[in-house]
């Protein structure tokens, strides 16, 4: 399918063509061949999208084969796309919610000159090249590839504003957390290629009971799998770099640090499903990592302050749901929940970028307030997107959520304690949604007079994606609504080929009752959660204070994160700081320059004795040696010649 | 007459104590004499093989030795010389002027 190299290249070539010429051509063209490549690239994605579903289910496997980087003998490293169901969502999702931030950003990122614009962009473009090569990827190796890339632009956006320490430092910790990720997926795929001898996905996971079903080997191979993939979402222990990767501009946390890049951690599960399978310690494993990531985070979310921070926090809650369900063996819901995700947290993003361009820079909610007069657009869209979030009635995200809650009661994996995490999660986050909303939007305004006066609703190029985006968050709900309501489950039946080697579930479907009650129970908790919201922070309220100070040690942990940046900080920052100042003193300078040192002081010393002693202008021990070294000469002939003899 | 192993013997002996003078004294014309009994007990050897073998090359060989020693002194009694009046002093130990 000659339709997916423009998908994959119109990016790069503009990339490359902002990288050199961007500063050159001015601000306007910069934004314009940066976007109309990547609407470009949604054109064609549709039309391989169309093209795909033109086919018979069973054969909506089409691989691309583009470049042989090598053959070695029966093994051959070629740059393969693979286009299936899986990945023709993530690339119409990537080139789609992609196209509206590039245009978003065309107007976010205005007051840079143009060289620092043109930079921007070539980055961002970069970055759409990196996804789509990840999602497209039919190998191990490709996906390891577009793994990479992927966070180096990942990188290169977070610390854009190079002149920022913060940034700087944000964009290495991502990039080194990232690496203990990788280095388990690396081990992975050694494992897979001493095993299969292969990296096609189509070998692999089609033969993937190779590794055998429970074996120690399975279950390793997963779990390592799983590293890389707790490394790209930010899960379990692995989740510090995202809160701080808010440091970059804003319309990048929503298309990289929300929307697309951290959930290929569970397009990759989902894809490796076959490997996942065969151990179900790893399900395990995979599933309370990311129930207990979903609600550790959302937990943090509540207490915070910076309203891209309560994003970044409820992203790794919201993440922690779909790796939770792909532990469950939902893969279906979990990637149904990603894909209304990033509709509804690309939203949110947005909305918090224009709230900061209306507030310049101004990210402190504690300090905003009545926003809704100043910036209507803003809040409808936010509006729409927290509804999403928080999971009210009939949105995307009531849908994608209850589905996955679902799973954990009924599914092949369930587990009772999962759907506890997963509700308590529910509720958290419908508190700090509210949280977010009213404080930001509603009630009297903490900003000062000047501040308030001047703030304004940003330009089309920013509210335009903003209603799209919402209007996406409220449809894309239909695509998967509850079973027992309709038979019309296109998202389902448009996966369902690449999840067709999964037994069926033998516990059959939910009865009705049982999702009715549950999903009475979720709007319940979302309406109390609203009303409590409402009345503690849209308006003048002593109540949160209060209860903050009652519950002082909680709001602390919280507030603080649980302390894990503090701990990681203290023993492996400064621990590797301390070691690495030791082996500077003692291995490096100590070792290293001594052995350099002693080997020209050797050389001089004996320079020296050579110059003082030997060669000291007295003739007649010049005359000594002489002869004696004919001596010695003369004698080891003679000596070699009775040896000689003797034989 | 006297064998081989006697001319030899000499030979050997001149040479040692020829050598053994040019290590231990510090008179540059005694060294130079030492050097020359050196040669001398070189020539002898040649002379002497040659006898003992029948050949002719020893005889010629010494010849060109006595030419190149004659030179030799030639020049080395010349550098002598110039050092002599230059320093005022020919002691070899206290001539160390061009070590490095």
């Amino acid at each position: 399918m000659s339709t997916l190299l423009f998908v994959l290249f119109l990016p790069l070539g503009t990339a490359v063509f902002n990288r050199l010429f961007g500063a050159r051509i001015g601000k306007t063209a910069t934004a314009f061949v940066a976007c109309a490549s990547v609407v470009g690239a949604f054109a064609f994605a549709a039309l391989s999208f169309y093209d795909l579903s033109d086919r018979v289910p069973l054969a909506r496997h089409v691989v691309t084969p583009v470049y042989t980087f090598m053959t070695l003998g029966l093994f051959k490293a070629g740059f393969d796309l693979l286009l299936d169901p899986l990945s023709a969502v993530m690339i119409c999702v990537v080139t789609g919610i992609g196209s509206l931030i590039h245009v978003y950003s065309a107007a976010y990122m205005e007051e840079e000159d143009a060289g620092e614009y043109a930079r921007y962009f070539a980055y961002l473009n970069f970055f759409i090249f990196s996804m789509l090569t990840l999602v497209l990827a039919a190998n191990f190796m490709v996906l390891f590839t577009g793994w990479e890339l992927v966070g180096v632009s990942s990188y290169l956006l977070i610390g854009f504003f190079r002149g920022k320490d913060s940034a700087a430092d944000a964009g290495k910790k991502a990039f080194i957390v990232n690496r203990v990720g990788d280095l388990g997926f690396l081990l992975a795929i050694f494992i897979i290629m001493s095993v299969f001898g292969t990296l096609d996905f189509a070998a692999v996971l089609g033969h993937a009971d190779k590794l055998g079903a429970g074996t120690a080997l399975a279950t390793a191979t997963a779990l390592l799998l799983f590293m890389g993939a707790m490394g790209k979402s930010a899960q379990g222990p692995l989740h510090v770099w995202l809160p701080d990767a808010m440091e970059g501009p804003t319309p990048v946390s929503a298309l990289i640090h929300a929307a697309t890049m951290v959930t290929a951690g569970v397009f990759m599960v989902a894809r490796c499903h076959a490997i996942f399978e065969l151990s179900p310690t790893a399900m395990q494993v995979v599933a309370w990592t990311g129930g207990l990531t979903a609600l550790f985070a959302a937990t943090i979310a509540l207490v915070q302050n910076d309203i891209k921070r309560v994003m970044a926090y409820s992203t790794l809650s919201q993440l922690g749901y779909m790796v939770m369900a792909v532990g469950l063996g939902a893969y279906t819901a979990g990637f149904f929940h990603l894909f209304t995700h990033a509709f509804f947290k690309a939203l949110l993003f947005l909305g918090c970028g224009s709230v900061m361009h209306a507030l310049h820079g101004e990210l402190d909610m504690t300090k905003m307030g009545g926003l809704r007069r100043k910036l209507p657009v803003t809040h409808a869209t936010f509006l729409v997107g927290a509804a999403c979030l928080a999971g009210v009635p009939l949105t995307s995200g009531f849908f994608s959520k209850d589905e996955i809650l679902l799973m954990a009661l009924q599914g092949p994996h369930a587990s009772l304690a999962l759907w506890a995490i997963g509700y308590l999660t529910a509720a958290c986050t419908a508190f700090y949604v509210g949280r977010l909303v009213f404080k930001t939007f509603y009630g009297e305004t903490r900003l000062d007079h000047h501040h308030y006066e001047h703030a304004h609703e940003s330009a089309w190029p920013m509210t335009l994606p903003l209603v799209i985006l919402a209007a996406g968050s409220l449809l894309v709900g239909l695509l998967g609504l509850p079973r027992f309501a309709t038979e019309w489950q296109p998202f389902e039946e448009w996966l369902a080929p690449v999840f067709s080697d999964l037994k069926p579930f033998a516990g059959g479907e939910a009865p009705p009752a049982l999702v009715l009650w549950l999903m009475g129970l979720y709007t319940a908790t979302v309406a109390f959660f609203g009303w409590l919201t409402w009345s503690w922070f849209a308006r003048r309220n002593p109540l949160p204070d209060a209860v903050a100070k009652a519950m002082q040690p909680v709001h602390q942990l919280l507030w603080n994160k649980y302390y894990v940046d503090r701990f990681y900080d203290a023993v492996f920052v400064r621990g590797l700081l301390g070691y690495s100042r030791w082996a500077w003193r003692w291995v490096d300078q100590g070792l290293i320059d001594g052995a350099v040192n002693a080997a020209g002081w050797l050389a001089e010393s004996a320079g020296d004795f050579l110059r003082n002693r030997v060669q000291n202008g007295s003739t007649r021990q010049y005359a000594a040696f002489l002869i004696a070294g004919v001596c010695l000469l003369l004698g080891l002939v003679l000596a070699c010649k009775g040896a000689l003899c003797c034989h | 007459m006297f064998g081989i192993g006697f001319v030899l013997s000499l030979a050997l002996s001149i040479f040692a104590l020829g050598a053994f003078g040019v290590a231990v004294r510090r008179d540059p014309l005694v060294m130079f004499i030492c050097i020359e009994m050196m040669f001398n007990a070189a020539n002898l050897a040649l002379v002497g093989l040659s006898r003992y073998l029948g050949l002719v090359q020893g005889h010629a060989l010494v010849f060109i030795v006595v030419a190149v020693a004659a030179a030799e002194v030639a020049v080395g009694l010349g550098i002598i010389i110039a050092i002599f009046r230059t320093e005022k002093d020919v002691n070899v130990d206290h001539l160390s002027e061009l070590r490095g």
